[in-house]
């Protein structure tokens, strides 16, 4: 437990549900990263409105790094993966996420926090395979 | 408004993530090996976000309009299928395999690593694969 961060991830977490809860509350959407990433790849007859907030929310994601750089050392995010683990690990996140309707943000966060039964049945599988994939990966192969 | 508002809420998810760990696979992984040593922090990110994020859905679910007087868009499916099941399974064998979910791998696409951004491609690909499969 030598890296037991319990403070900064427990205010990194509030500051994920001020941002569902800000979505929500004012845009009447729910912070669901998988289901709005996959949202922006369908092309066929959506209104503009059908991009802009999803685009917004994700440009937003992606200036994250930067704005946080301008006042503390951003903390580096070790990759240990290999090119072709990463490529397998994205296409099963991609397909599973769209099959299963959602990932740790939708499910995990809003669905959990609206006390949806489908959302506690889907953390529940998806944690269930990260623990069992993670002693294989780690243990066993 | 609206738009400065919905950039706003990505950003500060996105220094959440940052914040609490999220968006270091070796974190997640470590957060994942039971059997390891065993680093408990990521179950502190989820409590966080839940403890707030409740109450803004406790209101959600009881009206029709936010406070901007947008609708409300919450999902309507409530039974359990066979897909919930499967697609969250190979979600969850994916977010070990890279130490990746889908927000963190935008994340650190923005803070430019290479990896992130293979990631990021071959989940866009699963993403259009089951949009070919499913929904034509």
């Amino acid at each position: 437990m030598e890296n037991f961060t319990p403070i900064q991830s427990l205010i990194g977490g509030l500051l994920i549900g001020v941002s569902a809860s800000i979505l929500i509350l004012f845009i009447g959407k729910i912070a669901g990263i998988s289901g709005i990433v996959a949202s922006l790849l369908q092309f066929k007859n959506k209104p503009k409105e059908h991009y802009i907030w999803r685009g917004l929310f994700i440009a937003g994601l992606l200036a994250a790094s930067y704005v946080y750089k301008a006042f503390a050392p951003l903390p580096v995010s070790e990759i240990s993966a290999s090119t072709s683990t990463l490529i397998i690990a994205g296409l099963l996140v991609g397909f599973g996420t769209q099959m299963g309707s959602g990932c740790t943000s939708g499910h995990g966060v809003c669905g959990l926090s609206r006390l949806s039964l489908r959302s506690l049945v889907a953390t529940m599988c998806f944690m269930f395979t990260g623990f069992v994939v993670c002693y294989l990966m780690l243990h066993v192969v | 408004m609206k738009n400065i508002i919905t950039f706003s809420a990505g950003l500060i998810f996105g220094l959440g993530l940052i914040i609490s760990g999220m968006t270091n696979p070796t974190k997640v992984i470590g957060f994942l090996d039971l059997a390891g040593k065993w680093d408990p922090s990521l179950a502190f990110v989820m409590l966080g976000a839940i403890v707030v994020a409740f109450f803004a859905f406790r209101r959600a679910e009881a009206k029709t309009l936010t406070l901007l007087d947008e609708p409300i868009d919450l999902p309507a499916k409530t039974h359990m299928t066979k897909e919930l099941v499967i697609g969250s399974m190979l979600f969850g064998a994916g977010w070990a395999l890279a130490g990746f979910c889908p927000g963190p791998a935008i994340v650190a696409l923005g803070a430019g690593y290479e990896k992130a951004l293979i990631f990021v491609i071959a989940m866009l690909v699963g993403m259009a694969a089951h949009e070919y499969l499913y929904k034509k």
